[in-house]
């Protein structure tokens, strides 16, 4: 479904991507695991369009490598960015309209599903998305992109700073998408969610992918979590 | 009392100019980044268009045709200008803007001269609309203080109630994320800015007959633009609004009330011997130093409120 070839990119002179290379099938949950700053968000913003990069990226069999953000979006490839980005002065409800690409289109996805899922952001539905807190602010974000109805979703660290009970909400969003058969780029640095869910890892380490395998072959080596990941 | 009154609905009507003017410029700002530095350009570029056009067939429909032209001109300026800079930073765009204030402006005295223009009000409203409280209200003046109001109210249901006022809304705050969501931002962009412009033609066609056709015009009003929209707060509209008419009342009031400093330097206990050359300041009045006002006001503003009444960011 997507494949990234010796995927390059800078950050003024500074080389951040190094040649990054990794595949997502139809349907799959792939993970991209690794501490902070080796470059997991510059990965998935060059997949979105929002970094320059050299390096090949296919979607579907077209190279999007050259596109911008909003052609990205549109050929079905969506993004739930690592600070949520909520539009403060609009509505929860605003907020998911506006992840439709056209007005009313149907999809995998409706409002009123999103809030069956999550009566918590219906009870919001009203107040402007800048006094949520940050774990509804999260689910909507999640929520929000959904209702552009992806086939491929990329999700930076959706867990980071929540309590225990919402990381398990969102959880639970992750197995609902992918059970409506969308594919999953999610980006963590802790492995509870990742390794539950994924069906394949990368670990990434300073700008390269240093591992990839099944989460049991992950769970199975103590050495490589210990170089790359446990902090 | 009368005097009051009348210069109230002048103060309000200049501020209502001012914020056509600073709507546009602040929307363009809180979304691109951009500080429009010919923003005032267009604003001339409007009057102008609108002195020539009704020449030809009359104000009314020049009202209607010289915005449109002014922000076709924006929607293209921005299309393969400012968009091909951008990839160069803020820096470039602010100069690139700047060059092309100064290309308006020379195309304006090639065409016009640099004399003023005899622009006029229509002859049909130049009857007095309304007495009040002794003091005379001209036709054109009422009349552009209701447009002015039926545009802003036209604005306001636009950006709160529509899908794209919603999506400018939203690119105010997070562009890059409206994009990720599948949203053409650069037409965005250029819609954004041609409206914008095309507003500040509506202030040129507006504020040209009254406030005088010429050369020098965009760089008079747009340094007071500036000025609105930093104190406002750079991208806020609300802000915007609010320091338009505060701007407006202002300047109006002091030349109005022409207060004399003397009373205030003698309650402070300061003889005008005592001032030696500062001896002129004592015998100046309110309306000497109104020009001033609204840079002495973005001075204080700076100094104790970088980021305006309104603004999310520092300036
Ligand atoms: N906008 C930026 N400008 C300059 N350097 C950046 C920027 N964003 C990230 N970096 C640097 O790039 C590296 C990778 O960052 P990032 O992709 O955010 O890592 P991760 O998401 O894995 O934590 C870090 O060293 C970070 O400091
Ligand atoms: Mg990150």
């Amino acid at each position: 479904m997507l494949r990234v070839e010796n995927l390059h990119a800078y950050y003024g002179k500074s080389h951040i991507l190094q040649g990054v290379s990794l595949f997502i099938g139809e349907g799959e949950i792939v993970s991209l695991l690794g501490r902070n700053g080796v470059g997991r968000s510059t990965t998935i913003t060059a997949i979105m369009g929002q970094v320059a990069h050299t390096g090949s990226i296919v979607f579907r069999g077209e190279d999007i490598g050259g596109l911008e953000a909003h052609q990205i979006a549109q050929r079905g490839i969506g993004y739930v960015p690592e600070n949520r980005n909520i539009f403060p002065t609009l509505t929860t409800r605003q907020n998911l309209l506006l992840g439709e690409k056209k007005p009313g289109q149907t999809g995998r996805w409706s409002m009123a599903d999103l809030f069956e899922l999550f009566p918590l952001l219906r009870e919001r539905a009203d107040f402007p998305g800048g006094v949520l807190s940050g774990g509804e602010q999260q689910l909507l974000a999640i929520c929000r992109t959904l209702m552009g109805d992806p086939d491929l979703i990329m999700i930076d660290e959706p867990t980071e700073g929540l309590a225990p009970q919402l990381v398990e909400q969102v959880g639970r969003l992750l197995q609902e998408i992918a059970d409506r058969g969308v594919s999953i780029l999610l980006v963590e640095q802790k492995l509870t969610i990742a390794l539950k869910i994924s069906k394949r890892v990368y670990v990434m380490g300073h700008g390269k992918i240093v591992w990839d395998g099944t989460p049991q072959e992950l769970r199975a080596d103590p050495q490589i979590r210990r170089e790359w990941l446990e902090v | 009392m009368e005097i009051l009154f009348f210069s109230l609905f002048n103060g309000i009507l200049y501020g209502l100019l001012l914020f056509m003017l600073s709507a546009g410029l602040t929307l363009i700002f809180g979304m691109m980044g951009v500080l429009n530095f010919a923003h005032a350009s267009f604003f001339m570029l409007g009057a102008y268009f609108a002195y020539q056009i009704s020449q030809f067939i009359g104000f009314w429909p020049a009202l209607v045709i010289a915005p449109l032209v002014v922000g076709v001109a924006g929607a293209l300026v921005e299309r393969y200008g400012l968009r091909q800079v951008h990839k160069y930073g803020h820096v470039a765009e602010l100069l690139f803007t700047f060059g092309i204030a100064f290309v308006i402006e020379e195309l304006v005295q090639m065409v016009w001269g640099k004399a003023p223009v005899p622009y006029e009000i229509p002859q049909s409203m130049k009857f007095t609309a309304l007495t009040w409280q002794g003091m005379n209200y001209s036709a054109y003046r009422v009349f552009m203080v209701l447009i002015s109001v039926g545009i802003f109210a036209a604005l306001y249901l636009f950006l709160k109630r529509t899908r794209v006022g919603l999506i400018i809304q939203a690119a105010l705050s997070y562009p890059d994320v409206v994009g990720s969501l599948g949203h053409n931002v650069p037409r965005i962009f250029m819609l954004v800015f041609g409206f914008g412009t095309a507003l500040a033609g509506i202030a040129g066609v507006l504020g040209g007959n009254v406030l005088g056709t010429e050369p020098a015009m965009a760089l008079q009003l747009g340094t007071i633009v500036f000025v609105v929209i930093v104190v406002g707060g750079l991208g806020s509209l609300g802000g915007a609004l609010i320091a338009s008419i505060f701007i407006g009342l202002l300047t109006n009031m002091a030349v109005s009330f022409d207060i004399p400093f003397r009373g205030f330097f003698e309650a402070l206990g300061v003889s005008p011997e005592a001032m030696g050359t500062g001896k002129d300041l004592i015998d100046m009045t309110s309306s000497g130093i109104s020009p001033i006002l609204p840079y002495l006001l973005l001075v204080l503003m700076l100094i104790f409120r970088p980021r305006g009444l309104f603004g999310q960011r520092d300036v």
